[in-house]
């Protein structure tokens, strides 16, 4: 690994300097420990690149004093787990990202200009995530909120199977390549099985035998497309498109996906 | 019957449950290419598997002899490959033997003798109308189940099985598979969870040329192996990733179905979704769960399964292991993780994420019919997940 200054133990890094490594057969552990090391030395901009497969990248960040102004830029393809319990800072993949991104995060942001894999925002309790394209299977699987920690997930593309299975809280917003200008494809199937809380919005069609026995359908409230309206400009700048498109929005078909009750399941273990 | 369970399940469980790395790469004009970019590829997934296991399958590394059948057979005892070559003198003609040059590395702990022999088989002593293919096969089981501590591992034309107990990187070492060339290369990385990792169990697991590299878990694993049972397979392993082998074995080479149907046998549409079908497709669906309902492979699974002039990647229904498919020119690259196949190939022409229960199927070009990359329609307009390049 190579870096573009030597930093000597003890000195101050200025969290104005872009810090860049290069991952060229780093093994994770090493990446993680390194960029520890120098964000406890003051750095906060990182440019990482020749990424390929390191996993776990944004998690050992814990208890770094304003670790929520830490920016890591990722080049190539990081490893599964991104930014599990990830407590602040935020993280901007050129590329796809793999499995199990933001793994039970706690707060931060995570942005990927291309595709995510499966098991995206698995148990996430905060934060934001943005994503340019698609998302695999079982996105936003047990996503949970608390007073004021909401997460939120918006993806660019379309996503399959098992989405927002269990979902007890949060939001995801689902723009099914609204900004590339084309029609909403078909959405997968098993949309939000067991779902007890949280809401999941999706533009395009929803079919009754997509979801799941415990999701309701209803169009957005105002507030709600105020709330849509916010994270979708908040999209459009971290991914550099015209904001004025997101009024456009509106005009789409747009369905909100709830939980039709809190506890599902609550009768069917009582006697 | 030798007794198995010593070397490799001493707890006597029904299944063993692992969590792997799974590769594979298909030159689709049939150009070979040394094992340097799959070893690679393998080893940057290092952390799915444990050391515990590593495999490689090579398909065109034996030009000057593809007319024979390679054994590749490990031997844990001198005294059974005695007794194994005189079985092999017995019934088949031997054209050639040779033990497999191997580089002892320290990683690679007691290894067994491994040897190869290109044979063909003897017809002398068999009184029946029988193929080559189902005479070799019938040996082969022989071996596995009568010899104590001789093992075949690789049975095929043309091609070849490496594997053992260490990381891939380390069992390609230990055989120097940089130096092999080949059209199609699968490998396999394993993460054994229920049983102890041995020689045999590694991965790929393969009969005659049919090979299946395996992440997952088959769960039904008993119904599969008792209905393989009573067409004759004896599941010698107690390893779930064999009865997908000799599954493929029976669908696809005895009973002759095309690649597509096999999968859609393992891996069909819930009966809800087919419920919603076309009549045709609905049909065709509810005929093979009737009649190889059995051969349904339940559970969390990816696989790749490759023969001559074929490799396809595959996985549960409800893909609940990752598989990532990438095309590069000729190239088709099939793998766990994405990462894995840009770090040898950045360039790629087209990437994404199959649906899952649909398989990707690489096919060697100027076949008729037969260059397709993706087989397996989507039901019900489902989309493979483009990722972009």
């Amino acid at each position: 690994m190579s870096l573009s200054t030597a930093v000597k133990e003890g000195d101050q890094i200025s969290p104005r300097q872009v810090i860049k490594l290069d991952a060229t057969g780093t093994y994770y552990k090493d990446l993680n420990r390194e960029i520890r090391s120098l964000a406890q030395a003051g750095a906060r901009k990182f440019e990482i690149h020749n990424v390929y497969g390191q996993r776990y990248l944004g998690t050992n960040l814990w208890g770094i004093k304003d670790r929520d102004k830490i920016r890591l830029k990722i080049f190539g393809t990081p490893g599964s787990d991104m930014g599990a319990f990830m407590d602040g800072p935020t993280l901007e993949v050129i590329g796809n990202a793999q499995d199990a991104t933001g793994n039970t995060m706690n707060c931060g942001r995570i942005i990927v200009h291309g595709s995510a894999g499966d098991v995206l925002g698995y148990g996430m309790r905060g934060g934001e995530i943005y994503v340019r394209g698609n998302v695999g299977y079982r996105v936003g699987i047990h996503m949970k909120e608390y007073m004021d920690k909401i997460p939120t997930v918006v993806i660019g593309g379309t996503m399959q199977d098992f989405f927002g299975e269990y979902m007890a809280g949060g939001r995801i917003i689902v723009l099914n390549k609204f900004f590339q200008g084309n029609p909403p494809i078909r959405q997968s199937y098993f949309i939000g099985t067991g779902m007890h809380g949280g809401s999941i919005y999706v533009r395009g069609d929803v079919e009754a035998h997509q979801i799941g026995a415990e999701v309701g359908i209803s169009e957005p409230t105002d507030d709600e497309w105020k709330i849509i309206e916010r994270y979708v400009a908040n999209f459009c700048s971290v991914f550099g498109l015209e904001k004025n498109q997101v009024k456009l929005l509106k005009r789409e078909k747009f369905w909100r996906l709830y939980a039709k009750s809190k506890r599902p399941y609550g009768r069917l273990y009582a006697y | 019957m030798k007794d198995l369970s010593r070397t490799n399940n001493p707890y006597n469980d029904e299944k063993v449950i692992s969590q792997c790395s799974i590769f594979g790469m298909m030159d689709t004009s049939g150009k070979l290419h040394s094992g340097k970019q799959v070893i690679t590829a393998i080893s940057n997934m290092h952390e799915r598997g444990n050391g515990l296991g590593g495999g490689f399958a090579i398909y065109g590394c034996y030009p000057e002899r593809a007319e024979d059948y390679a054994l590749h057979i490990m031997y844990h005892t001198r005294a059974s490959r005695d007794e194994t070559e005189v079985y092999l003198k017995r019934f088949f003609e031997i054209r050639h033997s040779e033990e497999i040059p191997t580089f002892p590395t320290p990683a690679i702990k007691n290894p067994p003798d491994v040897f190869r022999y290109f044979v063909q088989p003897k017809m002398e002593e068999v009184h029946e109308i029988i193929s080559d293919n189902d005479l070799v096969a019938r040996r082969v089981f022989k071996i596995n189940t009568s010899i104590d501590n001789a093992y075949v591992f690789s049975s095929g034309k043309d091609m070849g099985v490496f594997k053992g107990v260490g990381f891939p990187e380390q069992i390609a070492e230990f055989f120097g598979l940089e130096d092999y060339y080949g059209y199609i290369w699968t490998a396999h990385g394993r993460f054994p969870t229920n049983t102890q990792g041995w020689w045999g169990g590694a991965h790929p697991f393969s009969l005659l040329d049919w090979t299946v590299v395996h992440n997952g878990e088959i769960s039904s694993y008993g119904a599969n192996r008792r209905f393989l049972e009573m067409y004759g397979y004896v599941c010698t392993m107690h390893t779930d990733t064999e009865v997908v082998a000799y599954a493929v074995d029976l669908l696809a080479r005895k009973h002759e179905l095309p690649i597509e149907t096999v999968m859609d046998i393992f891996s069909p549409p819930v009966w809800e979704q087919i419920d919603r079908l076309e009549t045709q497709e609905r049909e065709y669906f509810e005929a093979l769960r009737k009649v190889y309902g059995p051969l349904l492979l339940n559970g969390p699974f990816a696989i790749i399964v490759a023969h001559h002039g074929e490799m396809v990647a595959h996985t549960d229904r409800i893909r609940l292991r990752p598989m990532v498919a990438g095309l590069s020119g000729d190239i088709v690259y099939t793998s766990s993780e994405e990462s894995s196949i840009r770090l040898i190939s950045p360039d790629l022409d087209r990437v994404w994420i199959p649906v899952g229960g649909h398989p990707v199927i690489a096919r060697l070009k100027g076949i008729p019919g037969h260059d397709i990359v993706e087989g397996g329609k989507p039901v019900g307009g489902a989309e493979p997940l483009e990722v972009g390049n």
